[in-house]
């Protein structure tokens, strides 16, 4: 039974808004998102925008669109097929039809399919009339018109007045899923409030939207209700992974008492993290942004020889033209955090577009034998775990570390329980003594990690640089002996941190016919499609990596007890091959896309049931 | 914004020359000009009066690049073209040390061109000693972008094509607050302008002609040679007439917008007419023309040509944390994570 009346109560819904990039759609599918945070979904989203900052109106190629997945359950993705979706213009209308299904609801501004619209966008017919729609739940709206009614009197000109359009949208949608305007209006009073009338004219036609739905014919008057999740007790904020990853450094740097510096380089999906530290000052980050990816992370190797937490963040193209830098900070053994914020490559690629395909970059990238710790984090909120973990380790075992999130990690968010950072563990940089006898490569015998002996402190006065070390005495030396030696020791220092990292998890049965292996961004759908098997009866684990360089201990153990192992991720098969090289002895099969595009759980159902039929 | 100047700790005892000398063999050529800029800097760090775990020393790659292992200080060895990021990074992290950086001139103005008009344009309170050899040593011998036009280098065997930089006009063109050239076989002015430097706040940079005894032997022999050295080089002293030459009979003066060569006593010029050097003027224009400045018509400046008073890079960071730390609500991570909208599940 549904709690609200003529309501459609639903576990789950899938909401996108789609429009020309500048109709605002970024903010209302925000304000939507929140809004259901607000009232207790839980939820994930992720906003798609083009590449171009204003795109030709009216083309495909200029569609914006903001997606949110919301529920009463865990959401673990941010959804496929839409419930509702909300299109301001004929050509994002035609781009997004592929993911509606028979009872999508499909909210249109009918005023906005006019014949110039229409054919920029390639429609040879009006879809609203012709046809095509017939079975979807099409609702009219007439948005232009509308709004000129409201505001006729009011001496507002045309064009400020049709900026609202994505307001009256936003009304109506509430309104379809019984939400109220109230988060939304503190919000535009909030944003708007100091622009003269427009937080009222906001306020205002998000009103006339919201009361849009009472005038509906009533075959049109479809809602829907999506209970309150059942969430732990406690305080939460949506949040998106870029922010979470700049928080969980700065969380790092207080619990290790240090100071956070990030040398870094605009680049898109990662310049959030740059933007988002710049703004703490009063928590004493230090900001340079640099004049390139070099000197963002040669600066940060200085200021982590000075003391600092040192971080650089980048995406693709960005950690290519790192790569020098960090076989220094191999070579110095430093800590130091790289954020690679993936995105669709080769080169230049497709910036803003999501990929996972930069991993062997990550893990070989760079001349000689250069290892150092590998993590990627799984979704927005664990963005924050992650990046306080990489810190951890990069500073406890005194190694650069490479965290791999990518675009729609970045960008797309989640409801992010507000953790108590006193109650983090404590970060304990492996200092030198002042006035001790330091030798720069004497190592601590479980960790092997060297001691960081800060400029400025008495007694330890010593010289490092990229060239080979003597062992323990860190002389510059050409010894092929020590050479081999020091080799070794980089590479056993960076293993022995899977001591001190979590075992890896299986989701389901220990044992059983089918293990399906993820890393990074992937873990929501593929976790997803693991729920249903097993709903189907089938014997399907799951095992998503956080760790890749070292990999968990009982990696081998865990794989040892299934049938068969497929690794599920998106590029041609870069972990996979890591794996086939790392733990040779098993059969792995594999799931893979790179279409930039996220896995969708039927695809990855098909892969899994054929190879359980084999 | 409240002033706070970065202040350098410094030491309550006298320190020596002794207390820089790293111990391990020095590896240069014996000739090579580097030797003298060695000497140089043993005789000015204990003279600056920091504590001597304050200095620390960044380099890229290159000769001259190896100098932080001859010195006893902490010391950073680089890789090709990054010692400016990466004394950045240092300064920026750890603005109570004095940071010092050698490079070359490939490793400056090749590889590291970006990074070096940057550190500059930022004025980073760092002092930079640039090598400049006009050769590339460590790779045995090819042309640099000081290298003069024509030359016969291993990589231009034909003369180089290429228009070579004049350092001090670039650093200007870069809105450089020091610059400061010298010989390498003068130590006594060496010690002096490294001195300045180290007292400047901001980006110092000391130009030394230093000879490559391998691969370009004598390249600033028609400058810095005992034959030549009087009547091709002057040495600026602030606050004093711009006078040269083997008998002191000769000066710079400015005439309209153009420097000139002039001999006192001729056509009833006297030293009331020429050039009072200004290291200190904000206006770089006549730096620039006594950077530029060089044969066959002029003799080459040495000393300091410039050393403006600017706000560093460093000191603005630390008053915006300062600022920020006074007027923001956000003390701690706990308190950023509440911040904003967020919303009670119980
Ligand atoms: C990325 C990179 N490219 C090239 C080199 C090779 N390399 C080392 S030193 C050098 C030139 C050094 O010339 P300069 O900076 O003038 O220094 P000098 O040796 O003359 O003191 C070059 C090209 C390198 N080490 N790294
Ligand atoms: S090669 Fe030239 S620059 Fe290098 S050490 Fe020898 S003389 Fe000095």
């Amino acid at each position: 039974m549904s709690k609200v009346k003529n309501a459609i109560e639903l576990e789950s819904a899938v909401v996108k808004f789609v429009g020309d990039s500048g109709d605002g759609m970024q903010l209302v599918g925000t304000l939507f998102a929140d809004t259901t945070a607000y009232d207790g979904n839980d939820l994930a989203t992720f906003p798609d925008y083009p590449a171009e900052i204003r795109p030709p109106q009216n083309t495909i190629v200029g569609v914006s669109g903001f997606q949110v997945h919301f529920g009463s359950k865990k959401i673990l993705t941010f959804g496929e097929k839409l419930d509702l979706l909300v299109a301001l213009n004929p050509a994002s209308l035609k781009a997004n039809l592929k993911w509606t299904k028979a009872d999508t609801v499909i909210l249109v501004d009918v005023d906005a399919f006019d014949e110039s619209a229409l054919e920029k966008s390639g429609y040879s017919s009006n879809p609203l009339t012709d046809g095509s729609l017939k079975g979807r739940k099409l609702i009219q709206v007439p948005v232009t018109t509308l709004i000129k009614e409201k505001t006729a009197s009011l001496g507002i000109d045309n064009k400020t007045a049709l900026r609202t359009r994505n307001m009256l949208m936003l009304g109506l949608a509430l309104r379809v899923f019984n939400k109220r305007t109230d988060y939304c209006e503190r919000y535009i009073d909030k944003k708007f409030g100091n622009k003269g009338n427009v937080a009222e004219l906001n306020k205002m036609i998000l009103k006339v939207g919201y009361d849009y739905f009472d005038k509906l014919p009533s075959e049109e008057k479809i809602s829907f209700y999506v209970a309150q999740a059942k969430l732990e007790k406690g305080k939460y904020r949506n949040i998106n992974g870029n922010t979470a990853t700049a928080w969980g450094l700065i969380a790092a740097a207080e619990r290790a008492n240090l100071q956070l510096y990030l040398g870094s380089y605009p680049i898109t999906p990662a310049t959030e993290i740059l933007m988002e530290l710049a703004k703490h000052k009063s928590l004493g980050v230090k900001v340079v942004q640099a004049e390139d990816e070099i000197a963002g992370i040669t600066s940060a190797i200085g200021a982590s020889f000075a003391g600092a937490l040192a971080a650089t963040s980048t995406s693709g193209p960005g950690l290519s033209l790192k790569s020098e830098a960090l076989g220094l900070a191999v070579m110095l053994e430093l800590p130091l955090v790289v954020v690679n914020v993936q995105r669709g490559g080769p080169s230049t690629g497709l910036p803003t577009k999501s990929e996972q395909a930069d991993l062997v970059q990550a893990l070989y990238g760079r001349n000689g034998e250069a290892p150092m710790l590998i993590m990627a984090a799984d979704s927005p909120a664990d963005c924050f775990y992650s990046a306080f973990m990489a810190a951890k380790l990069s500073v406890e075992h005194m190694t650069p570390c490479i965290l791999l999130t990518d675009g729609s990690l970045g960008n797309g968010s989640e409801l992010f329980k507000i953790p108590d950072v006193n109650t983090m563990p404590e970060i304990k940089p492996p200092y030198a003594q002042p006035n001790t006898q330091y030798q720069p490569y004497e190592r601590n015998p479980e960790t092997l990690a060297r001691y960081w002996a800060i400029p400025g402190t008495e007694g330890l006065r010593h010289r490092i640089g990229g060239l080979e070390k003597e062992n323990i005495t860190g002389i510059v030396s050409t010894d092929p002996d020590n050479h081999e030696l020091m080799v070794k020791l980089r590479a056993e220092k960076v293993q022995r941190i899977a001591n001190y990292i979590p075992d890896q998890e299986v989701f389901g049965e220990q044992e059983g016919d089918l293990l399906v292996v993820s890393w990074g961004g992937t873990k929501g759908v593929i976790r997803e499609s693991v729920i249903e098997m097993q709903k189907e009866g089938k014997k399907v684990s799951h095992a998503h990596f956080r760790y890749i360089m070292p990999l968990p201990k009982n990696t081998q153990q865990i794989f040892s007890k299934f049938k068969k192992i497929i690794v599920c991720e998106l590029n041609s098969g870069q972990f996979v091959g890591y794996l086939r090289a790392t733990l040779p002895q098993f059969k792995y099969d594999q799931a893979n896309k790179v279409q930039s595009l996220p896995f969708f759980i039927d695809e990855l159902k098909e892969k899994y049931y054929k190879l359980l039929e084999e | 914004m409240s002033p706070i100047i970065n202040s350098i700790e410094r030491s309550n005892v006298e320190l020596t020359k002794e207390d820089f000398v790293s111990g391990l063999p020095v590896k240069w050529c014996p000739g090579c000009g580097a030797h003298a800029i060695l000497a140089a800097v043993e005789n000015v760090f204990p003279k600056i009066g920091y504590k001597k775990e304050n200095f620390t020393i960044v380099s890229g790659i290159g000769c001259s690049s190896r100098f932080p292992y001859y010195v006893n200080t902490y010391g950073f060895h680089g890789i090709h073209g990054r010692a400016h990021a990466i004394a950045t990074g240092v300064k920026v992290a750890n603005p109570k040390l004095s940071v010092w950086i050698a490079t070359g001139d490939g490793d400056s103005m090749a590889i590291g061109g970006n990074h070096f008009i940057h550190i500059i344009r930022r004025n980073v309170d760092v002092n930079i000693i640039l090598f400049n050899n006009m050769i590339y040593g460590l790779t045995k011998g090819q042309y640099s972008p000081t290298t003069p036009m024509g030359s016969v280098t291993k990589t231009s065997p034909y003369g180089t094509i290429e228009h070579p930089f004049n350092t001090g006009e670039l650093v200007m063109g870069a809105q450089g607050t020091f610059f400061a050239r010298v010989p390498d076989n003068n130590v006594k002015l060496m010690t002096e302008v490294l001195f300045e430097a180290a007292k400047h706040d901001g980006t110092s940079v000391v130009e030394v002609f230093q000879n490559c005894v391998i691969f370009n032997d004598k390249v600033h022999a028609q400058i810095t040679s005992k034959e030549y050295k009087d009547e091709n080089q002057v040495i600026l002293k602030n606050g004093e007439p711009i006078i040269f030459g083997a008998n002191k009979d000769k000066g710079i003066r400015l005439n309209g917008t153009r420097l000139e060569v002039v001999k006192i006593g001729e056509k009833g010029v006297t030293e009331e007419d020429l050039l009072v050097h200004d290291q200190y003027q904000q206006d770089p224009g006549i730096h620039l023309m006594l950077a530029k400045m060089g044969p066959p018509h002029f003799p080459v400046a040495m000393g300091v040509i410039r050393s403006a008073m600017y706000p560093t890079y460093d000191d603005l960071v630390e008053m915006q944390i300062e600022e920020a730390k006074k007027t923001s609500k956000i003390k701690c991570v706990n308190d950023l994570l509440n911040s904003g909208d967020t919303f009670e599940i119980s």
